[in-house]
């Protein structure tokens, strides 16, 4: 386990990886455009660009994932060839992927292994040493003998980290790696980095979350279709990288009127209950009114219930005690099929697993849970023509980047994916819409524009309930807050509530007792900062 | 957005404060002509194998090693012109070639139906069991009058495999029950059920002691073309290969199907019943494998009549159907083509038989390898790598291709 000290090392060959002039293109796509990059030991780079700029494919070339069509790369002046990511591991570079690449059912020192098996025997002993080392070292509490499957996703990722570390990696790229991460995971991944980069290794850190931009990066290279647009100083006001990346300026607060909660409520809740596939209570007896024209926002930490409350609200969940009514209908005993007919509009959390057909052009998509009814359908006969039609406009409507309308969902990058469920959603009249991490890993210039949208769904005398674990967003959106932990609900406060109060609650602390806390926490701080 | 411009094209430059994304890789939707380079690639590598195979398997021509060149040249060419005149060498070949085409194309439609709904339908087999056996019975039992007695016996028979296959969906829907285990089992349920009811009375033929029925009436016999084998259950599978068609692109029922079989949680999300749609999907499955047997219960053979129902009537539809529709990857037209390419194979490898005394069995082998070398296109452009420009020329990078 030796490091790069050597900074100081003769001013010929500059250390550090270097790419010249970087082309991949798929087809016609131009995904990299003659990309310059220098990556230098002892700094973070992070590369900030909205989805489908092209960073992740720039990494997977440099990870030997895909092979570039033009430009060369250097290793401490050195030309090399990177044809698979053996040979990226062999010149320096590990990665730790946006989507794990971990054997599930074994345990964290036999994917340590993997792939470097070299010979017939396994040295588990030693693969368990160098996790042992390597977790002390850095801090990570990894039990080598932990199986993959039973660890959270904070620590699966440092797996991922003890990966790259075990093969000695020089260069370290992160490909948005807190995507899947709790605010709380997300600083000490912040902190790991840091310490890395300390040791004079180089950093590459892929993002479009500003926040984190601002708080990790030492250089900072601004993608944008397929190009290098600019460079900015780890210095720079959020709205002004907001603005390199996407193109334009981008408003970062959602601009809303007061809500209008007349009358009685369209979404009511009464004891809901709902237990897991383990047996265990997942929900347990929630109340909730919902106005029309307000949006409640359920915030929590993921894993608290309020998926599973919102998928109870479709019935895609079986509800183990109390009931729903919908505009005063008992709705608790209905299938999704009739709800979603009585006015239920629902964003699912998970857009790949539950939100689309990725094999299914995006017109198809528009009309998923619609497509029984006319003008779409006659008798069982599909109307091909005004399914198009429909598309058209709500690409237009809703500003959906693709090639076509009969384009598979699936070669959308995820903002524009995003877009498609929730026009889909809000292309009919509805009594209610759930959304469920309706912006989550959609890029700035999405996130404005697919806010902007709910707040409009809100005006138009929709309740809209939205689930989120940003606290960004709960913030940004809602008119109350609920907060969720357990599986209850541990209060409801109003939107302009401290975010440290919303963190305490998050924790399952009572909405008094943590405005009390908050309270003399504060005072604490400013003593010391003063 | 208030706006109301029109949806940016590929090529065309972006309006004002719309800064489109780059294009997103793989919309074209145009003919599949790398699909269809890998399948003829496929059928030239199949046959080189099975030349090499009748080669090394002649005792006669490894014994003469001095006229090796000859003799192996006339043995392929002897055999493989053999197999191309029983198929398509005249139009009786022809036709002979459409005859055996029509139930691998019913079956086939139906393996490749539920393959669309996400479910491997391993249950062809006892599917065309019950469509042969009412379709024969209604045939040889119950007399009716011409053309009626012909509608009535194909119903039989359609409604039989679309029972059987339902049961599995309402199995798999109800219960969870795994369709490729249920279904392998029906299989030798109705297997079973077929020669247990060839020794009832019902179904025996008088005076006779091994397991056969009377002969199917004339009323309830498919119809053919003079002096040929071109008969009505071809045109019965062609319809049938419409229907799938309009079923599956342009039908509500067919919309869900496929939703259910490409994300059934997005389809439960969006309101389907993945329950009602497996029952629905496997009905159709079971139907179409139904009509496959009625097709071996009602098809004249050379001699005019159909076969009277016996143990082995229905052969292995059920298991080549698998085979078709493969091939076919799931879709109608591509399934027809298949058909009858397993068709005339099968015809003939009837003619290379008696004629280059090579066995029929060779036909099922260069059958195996040609779905084996179109399961594993990347073998193939291993073995001729020319195609492999045309592969990356059409710009398509694999689904799991890292585009960020």
């Amino acid at each position: 386990m030796t490091t790069q000290p050597d900074q100081t090392a003769e001013p010929q060959p500059a250390p550090g990886l270097r790419l010249r002039g970087m082309t991949k293109r798929f087809g016609s796509l131009v995904a990299n455009d003659a990309i310059d990059l220098d990556i230098e030991p002892g700094r973070i780079h992070c590369l900030l660009g909205e989805n489908g700029a092209g960073k992740s494919t720039l990494m997977n070339v440099l990870y030997g994932l895909l092979q570039p069509d033009e430009g060369e790369i250097t290793v401490d002046g050195e030309p090399v060839r990177i044809g698979s990511p053996k040979q990226a591991m062999a010149a320096g570079i590990g990665m730790v992927h946006q989507h794990f690449m971990l054997v599930d059912v074994f345990t964290v020192a036999e994917n340590l292994v993997l792939g470097r098996e070299g010979g017939a025997l396994l040295d588990m002993r030693r693969a368990r040493r160098t996790v042992r080392e390597l977790s002390d070292r850095y801090g990570f509490a990894v039990d080598p003998d932990a199986v993959i499957e039973d660890l959270p996703v904070g620590v699966q990722q440092r797996v991922e980290i003890l990966k790259a570390l075990a093969n000695d990696a020089r260069f370290l790229i992160f490909d948005e790696p807190t995507a899947v991460l709790t605010p709380q995971e997300t600083d000490e991944l912040i902190a790991v980095i840091k310490s890395l980069r300390d040791e004079g290794r180089a950093i590459v850190f892929i993002t479009h979350k500003l926040r984190e931009v601002r708080e990790l990066a030492d250089t900072i290279t601004v993608i944008r279709r397929g190009k290098v647009v600019g460079t900015a100083e780890p210095g720079e006001s959020e709205a002004k990288l907001a603005e390199l990346m996407v193109g334009r300026s981008v408003n970062l607060t959602v601009a809303k009127a007061a809500p209008a909660t007349e009358g009685d409520p369209r979404l009511v809740v009464r004891g809901l209950s709902v237990t897991g596939p383990t047996g265990v209570p997942v929900v347990r007896d929630v109340d909730l009114d919902v106005h029309g024209g307000e949006i409640v926002c359920i915030a929590g930490v993921q894993g608290n219930g309020q998926t599973e409350l919102a998928e109870a609200l479709l019935g895609t969940v079986p509800v183990s005690a109390g009931g729903v009514e919908l505009d005063g209908t008992p709705i608790t005993r209905l299938t999704p099929r009739q709800r979603i007919d009585l006015g239920l509009g629902f964003v699912p959390e998970d857009r790949q697993r539950d939100g689309f057909v990725g094999s299914f052009s995006v017109a198809e998509n528009l009309v998923l849970n619609h497509v029984t009814e006319p003008p779409y359908a006659s008798g069982i006969g599909l109307r091909v023509d005004r399914i198009r039609a429909e598309a058209l406009d709500r690409v237009a409507e809703f500003d959906i980047r693709t090639q076509s309308v009969d384009t598979p969902v699936s070669a959308l990058s995820g903002g524009n994916q995003q877009k498609v469920v929730l026009a889909r959603e809000m292309s009919r009249p509805l009594a209610v819409m759930i959304a469920n991490q309706p912006t989550r890993g959609v890029d700035v210039g999405a996130i404005e524009f697919l806010h902007a949208r709910l707040v409009a769904e809100r005006d138009r005398g929709t309740a809209v309930v939205i689930v989120s674990t940003e606290l960004d967003e709960v913030i940004a959106l809602a008119d109350r807050i609920v907060v969720m932990c357990g599986g209850r609900i541990v209060g409801i406060v109003p939107a302009n509530t401290s975010r440290e109060v919303l963190g305490l609650m998050m924790a399952g602390v009572s909405a008094d007792e943590a405005m009390r806390t908050a309270a003399t926490t504060t005072e604490d701080v400013n003593e010391v900062i003063t | 957005m208030s706006g109301t411009a029109t949806v940016p094209d590929s090529g065309a430059p972006a309006p004002a404060g719309k800064q489109p994304t780059a294009p997103p890789p793989r919309a074209n939707r145009g003919f599949p002509w790398t699909e269809l380079a890998t399948t003829v690639a496929a059928f030239v590598l199949a046959f080189l194998v099975g030349a090499l195979l009748m080669i090394f398997s002649d005792p006669k021509i490894l014994s003469q090693p001095q006229y090796f060149g000859y003799l192996a040249t006339q043995k392929v060419v002897s055999a493989y012109g053999a197999l191309i005149d029983g198929s398509v060498g005249s139009w009786q070949a022809i036709t002979e070639s459409t005859a055996q085409a029509a139930p691998l194309i019913c079956g086939g439609l139906g393996v490749g139906l539920a393959f669309r709904a996400g479910l491997f339908n391993i249950g062809g087999q006892g599917q065309a069991i019950w469509g042969a056996i009412l379709a024969a019975y209604v045939g040889f039992s119950w007399h009716l009058p011409p053309v009626v007695q012909l509608v009535v016996a194909v119903i039989a028979g359609v409604l039989g495999g679309a029972v059987w296959g339902g049961l599995v969906g309402w199995l798999k829907a109800r219960t969870g029950a795994h369709e490729v285990i249920v279904t392998i089992m029906l299989n030798y349920v109705a297997a079973g059920l077929l020669g247990y009811l060839l020794t009832t009375s019902a179904f025996q033929r008088p005076g006779r002691t091994d397991p056969i029925s009377p002969v199917v009436d004339w009323n309830a016999t498919f119809p053919r073309l003079a002096g040929s084998q071109l008969h009505l259950g071809f045109v019965l599978a062609l319809l049938a290969a419409v229907a799938v068609w309009w079923i599956l692109d342009r039908s509500t029922i067919g919309f869900t199907i496929k939703a259910v079989g490409a994300n059934p949680n997005a389809a439960a999300t969006a309101g389907m019943s993945v329950a009602r749609t497996t029952i629905i999907a496997m009905t159709l499955a079971g139907a179409l494998a139904g009509l496959a047997g009625v097709q071996a219960a009602l098809g004249p053979t050379t001699g005019g009549t159909p076969v009277p129902l016996s143990n082995g009537i229905v052969g292995t539809i059920g298991f080549d159907a698998i085979t078709v529709a493969l091939l076919g990857r799931s879709r109608p037209l591509g399934t027809v083509l298949a058909g009858l390419l397993f068709g005339a194979l099968h015809a003939g490898g009837l003619a290379m038989q008696s004629i280059a005394q090579t066995p029929l069995t060779l036909t099922t082998v260069l059958q195996a390898l040609i779905v084996m070398f179109v399961a594993a296109p990347m073998l193939v452009t291993k073995l001729l790598p020319f195609l492999r420009g045309r592969r990356v020329g059409t710009g398509v990078p694999s689904s799991s291709g890292g585009l960020a």
